[in-house]
């Protein structure tokens, strides 16, 4: 069996060879070997038997495959995860949504905290990796943290100062996006996928239009996809914006706090006047957008980007140049690039260690696939490298702007019109796969012999970085994990769904 | 001597508000209005189309507290009688209150003389998110910059419930945070106050009719202040916090 190749992110759920637990696993991982990683892994029936199915993405060669294994009746199947650490978190996943087990996981615990699995006053099947040995302590942090912030619990194994193991305990934000996103009429499915994680609406809100666009052979109006691509590259700058200013709050450095602070709103404000919400929701809908820029705003709108833009670059010269601010960023919370790979990161963090990838570039989809996006890349893998990747996306997603606006034969302004959806195919899957500020969003969507939707995957960045962040802050000070964390910044909402 | 610069060109950013009033963009959406006598006889269009039920239609009513002020109702209305006004002022006492027929709607009143005499010139929050997706989160954090700068009327985020006079809710409640959010909500020294902020605080928003949600806030928690929107503009927060604590100048 050789793999099989998805046809623009599609395929016929019928025509998905399926091969043994062992020649899947020996599969995967050869494959990944191969610079193919997984993306997304789903149960569902093909050709009538309960099957693994596991999507995997080749970013050189800009494809995906798919690869699935029949289930054995006492669903164990051999554990990917030693082989393969980026499979851990998808394996952990499965065994708690769909009853597998991966035997010779090394760490075989509900990736969730599910309230049934819990007696009040113990950790029952929640039990954390602990250090043992005189002189160590233990550091419990969360669910409710101390700013406003999400829910998650952190167990810190320390020597001292010195953090020797993270382990990040989440799920206290399940909210049953996917579940709910499936009984839902498709006006409702769309702002599911919104608020998956709301930093991300944009981010999400496309990967949803943009799987069932795939599935219906929709084609999305050109101005309707600069429209999106125009929102998604705001959004990716206010949250750069954002989490720079954040940075330099744990380090003290208020000047930048409060000046990204506050830029962060200006292109708040912009979304605003593209979709009349400051985190674009409402803007983007199956077959197109909702809302455009009229033609006698596109101007002011350009002259207050370009004020924005220019306040950027300006903050980060003087950010990036005060001694307070280095210091302390250079060296913390360091990953390489061989870990970034193994475990799968992506994103922002995956190119701060040198990760060479970009969905936007690799798996384009509308105006992507006629606009080059440059891809900012780090070395260090630190907390500088992370912000400095950072700086230089913003750059260049005002650069991609700049070109979305000044670009006449595009159009953003006029009236937006979106094609109508028709009738879903039968026994279809659709992969798409769209790069957010936090990095690749994954969307499966899976439609039944009927042609209604069957199953549906997402796929948040935060679900591969998690991990990342855990690794990040071995031999760190624990002193340094909010420096750290904002520097990953993840959601707990995309990652717990 | 850049950041000496840089801190000239940066300036003063705070609003004058409430001194002055904030208009925001005319595009934002914020109070929905309608206007009854375009409405066609018999007809269910926004209704039909509102992905949370919070239109009904006899009478035609709008919930704010399930809206999630996405443009699906408007372009749906054949006649333009349903629209969005850019007003943030949404703050609410009563759950009942967030009705409204898109022409009146009241206003959340000043608390009572004796927690005005405690809470009005120092106002300690704690912030619990429960399923909340980091938008309302996002905007909560926002009043603190130096745009909104809420400390400037001394209310202030606090870092544990112990400290607070109140707790600021987000998300649907999701069923593994109910617990937490009791927990800190009990952790609070009385008298407190609760705030819902967002759709997903006081009807559960986007995920109504989760299994794995609550719907919001538990009616045993009594709220007292109810901030619509999707997530609420941070001026929406402002406005109600200033609102119940009899902070409001006249005419604002």
């Amino acid at each position: 069996m050789t793999s099989f190749l998805l046809s623009d992110g599609t395929c016929d759920l019928d025509q998905i060879p399926c091969c043994d637990p062992d020649a899947f696993r020996a599969r995967v991982v050869a494959a990944c070997r191969d610079g193919a990683r997984l993306v997304a892994t789903l149960v569902l029936p093909i050709r009538a038997q309960d099957a693994l199915l596991a999507l995997l993405a080749r970013d050189r060669a800009s494809s995906a495959e798919a690869l699935a294994m029949v289930l054995p009746a006492d669903r164990r199947y051999p554990s990917l995860s030693a082989e393969l650490p980026q499979a851990q978190a998808f394996e952990r996943e499965l065994a708690e949504m769909h009853g597998l087990l991966p035997v010779g996981h090394p760490w075989p615990k509900p990736l969730r905290r599910h309230a049934d699995l819990e007696t009040p006053g113990s950790s029952d099947g929640h039990s954390f990796f602990q250090l043992g040995g005189a002189g160590v302590h233990e550091v419990a942090v969360g669910p409710v943290h101390a700013g406003i912030i999400e829910p998650g619990h952190f167990r810190f194994q320390c020597y001292g100062e010195t953090v020797h193991s993270l382990e990040i305990q989440l799920g206290y934000q399940t909210r049953g996006a996917e579940k709910l996103l499936l009984a839902s009429p498709p006006t409702r499915r769309q702002i599911v996928a919104e608020s998956v994680a709301g930093d991300t609406s944009v981010g999400h809100g496309i990967a949803y239009a943009t799987a069932i666009e795939k599935l219906a052979g929709l084609e999305v109006p050109v101005q309707a996809q600069a429209t999106r691509a125009l929102a998604l590259e705001l959004e990716r700058m206010d949250s750069h914006t954002g989490d720079l200013g954040a940075l330099c709050n744990d380090v003290g450095y208020l000047p930048g706090a409060s000046w990204y602070g506050r830029l962060r709103g200006d292109f708040l404000n912009l979304l605003v006047e593209l979709s009349g919400n400051r985190f674009g929701r409402g803007l983007v809908t199956t077959g197109g957008v909702r809302l455009g820029l009229p033609a006698s705003e596109l101007a002011g709108f350009a002259t207050r980007f370009e004020n924005a833009a220019a306040d950027f670059e300006r903050i980060a010269d003087v950010i990036f140049d005060a001694p307070s601010v280095v210091s302390r960023f250079d060296g913390t919370g360091a990953l390489n690039q061989t870990m970034a790979d193994e475990l799968g990161l992506v994103g922002p963090v995956a190119r701060a260690c040198g990760s060479d990838r970009d969905a936007r570039r690799d798996h384009p989809e509308g105006i992507y696939r006629r606009m080059p996006v440059e891809i900012a890349l780090g070395s260090t893998g630190d907390v500088m490298a992370r912000a400095e990747v950072r700086r230089a996306e913003a750059g260049h997603s005002a650069t991609l702007i700049r070109s979305l606006l000044a670009d006449v034969e595009i159009g953003l302004a006029g009236d937006p019109a979106a094609p109508a959806l028709g009738r879903l195919p039968p026994s279809s899957l659709s992969l798409a796969i769209v790069e957010g500020w936090r990095g690749e969003i994954v969307h499966v969507a899976v439609t039944s012999k009927t042609g209604e939707l069957t199953a549906y995957k997402i796929v948040d960045p935060s679900f591969h970085n998690w991990f990342g962040l855990a690794m990040a802050m071995r031999g760190q000070q624990i002193s340094d994990f909010p420096l750290c964390n904002k520097s990953f910044n993840l959601s707990y909402a995309g990652h717990d769904l | 001597m850049k950041r000496f610069f840089e801190r000239i060109h940066q300036g003063h950013r705070t609003l004058a508000w409430p001194k002055a009033p904030v208009n925001l963009h005319p595009r934002f959406r914020g109070l929905p209005t309608l206007d009854v006598g375009k409405c066609p006889a018999g007809c269910s269009a926004c209704s039909d189309a509102c992905p949370t039920d919070a239109i009904s239609t006899s009478p035609r009513r709008i919930d704010l507290g399930k809206c999630l002020f996405c443009p699906v109702c408007t372009q749906a209305c054949p006649t333009g009688a349903l629209a969005f006004s850019n007003d943030f002022r949404l703050g609410a006492n009563a759950r009942e209150r967030l009705l409204t027929d898109g022409k009146s709607y009241a206003l959340a009143q000043a608390m009572g003389e004796k927690l005005r005499r405690l809470l009005g010139r120092s106002l300690k929050l704690r912030q619990v998110s429960a399923g909340g997706c980091n938008a309302c989160e996002g905007e909560l954090n926002v009043t603190g910059t130096v745009v909104f700068d809420v400390g400037r009327f001394g209310v202030q985020f606090v870092a544990s419930p112990r400290h607070a006079d109140g707790i600021v809710v987000t998300g649907p409640v999701s069923r593994n945070m109910e617990s937490a959010l009791r927990d800190t909500y009990a952790a609070v020294p009385s008298p407190k106050i609760v705030i819902a902020f967002g759709a997903c605080a006081i009807s559960g928003g986007p995920f109504m009719g989760s299994p794995d949600c609550r719907n919001g806030i538990p009616a045993d928690i009594p709220v007292d202040l109810f901030l619509p929107g999707c997530p609420p503009h941070p001026m929406t927060f402002l406005d109600g916090v200033l609102r119940i604590l009899g902070r409001m100048p006249k005419g604002g």
